[in-house]
């Protein structure tokens, strides 16, 4: 799936984390994080980004993550509800299972 | 004969990350996620996938754990039912529930889902909510409905607007309202829940809202602030006579079986099913307190 226009979902409160998806230029997933926990987590955060997009079909974006702490079940969630925006979809949310 | 306690339902707004990912640690009897009245239009899909990964991901131990979707003359019903149903981990709360019609619609369509995704057919229970003064007249027939139902609810904010008043602190306008509720909850089987008290920091009027729908006989009672359920299960907790009074009934009713004796008698008085049936319920309260036994009486 292609991402053709920004889009956002999320928010900055605490456990929360704000993700904006916009159009890719071929160089795959491109991610920018800023968290509070990037030390310890970063790369964990970075593997759930990359692996719910790629479960999502989207292979070409690029991804900001702003992280407040977020739990990894807030992050995908996120993130799927980014990529349904971009898809212009309500979403039928057992597709992806 | 063993039943879940809902003396509290805790309302959580279904996309807040932080209170959803907390609520299971305020010892309410039930959490209720909501999809609806909480969640702008614009952020219904979003609450919708958090919840959904919430209860796939996270342990909330024994809570029960309800969700509270979007109307089904709405055009969200469907989306949140296919995303709860569908983790067999919640019970459903249908809001404006108007007639025995639009809980039989919720579970056929709650039927269809368990079906495609595996789950055993009529494992997912449904709790109605009654908003309307016509959803309280047919409460007698939204309470017999189903199988899946398991209770129903009195929202009492949306009701009392519809009967064109208010929700007072001292409720005479829910007087009927309530008991309607409550009368077809006995007579089904069910649990009955009364609504919340809607002002958090008025907490003496949370306790004689609370003794009033105890005394009725209400089951519980929704609240929207974790402050809440230490007052509303202080006020159902059964005092130390009467657990001591409701273990000696137990006792003789356990004695008289064992014995094979039809008549049950305790300290001259005639120990009978009301008062057995009373006595359970006060050791079971007594149980959730964290003392005393729960008990399960063989029918």
């Amino acid at each position: 799936m292609k991402i053709e226009t920004p889009v956002v979902a999320g928010t900055l409160e605490s456990s929360d984390v704000m993700i904006t998806l916009e159009p890719g230029t071929g160089g795959g997933i491109e991610i920018d994080l800023n968290s509070t926990v990037e030390k310890q987590f970063g790369c964990a955060i970075k593997k759930v980004i990359v692996e719910t997009l790629t479960e999502l079909g989207v292979t070409d974006t690029k991804v900001t993550a702003v992280d407040r702490g977020a739990l990894d079940c807030t992050l995908r969630a996120r993130l799927k509800t980014a990529v349904f925006r971009a898809a212009g979809q309500e979403g039928s949310l057992c597709q992806e299972d | 004969m063993s039943r879940r306690l809902r003396r509290t339902m805790l309302f959580v707004p279904g996309n807040n990350p932080g209170m959803v990912k907390d609520a299971g640690i305020y010892g309410a009897d039930s959490i209720m996620f909501d999809l609806e009245d909480a969640i702008s239009l614009a952020e219904k899909d979003a609450a919708r996938f958090l919840i959904r990964e919430a209860l796939t991901s996270l342990s909330f131990g024994q809570t029960e754990i309800i969700v509270r979707i979007n109307g089904l003359d709405t055009k969200f019903a469907l989306l949140d039912l296919e995303a709860v149903v569908s983790t067999g981990k919640a019970t459903i709360r249908l809001p404006k529930t108007e007639t025995a019609d639009d809980v039989l619609a919720c579970a056929e369509q709650i039927a269809l889902i368990e079906k495609a995704h595996g789950i055993e057919i009529g494992s997912t229970k449904i709790i109605a909510a009654i908003e309307s003064a016509r959803g309280v007249l047919n409460a007698p027939a939204i309470a017999v409905s189903h199988p899946r139902l398991s209770a129903i609810a009195l929202a009492a904010e949306d009701y009392t607007a519809d009967l064109k008043t208010s929700h007072t602190r001292e409720g005479s306008e829910l007087y009927f309202g309530r008991c309607m509720i409550l009368h077809a909850a006995r007579s089904a089987g069910i649990d009955a829940i009364d609504s919340i008290f809607a002002d958090v920091n008025d907490e003496e009027g949370l306790r004689n809202e609370t003794k009033l729908i105890r005394q009725l006989g209400f089951d519980g009672k929704s609240c929207i602030n974790p402050r809440q359920i230490r007052t509303i299960h202080e006020i159902f907790a059964p005092s130390q006579d009467e657990i001591r009074h409701a273990e000696a009934v137990i006792n003789a009713y356990e004695d008289a079986l064992q014995h094979g004796s039809g008549l049950i008698s305790l300290n001259g008085k005639l120990v009978d099913r009301p008062v057995v049936l009373r006595a359970q319920r006060t050791l079971n309260f007594a149980k959730a307190m964290g003392f005393g036994r729960e008990v399960n009486l063989d029918e």
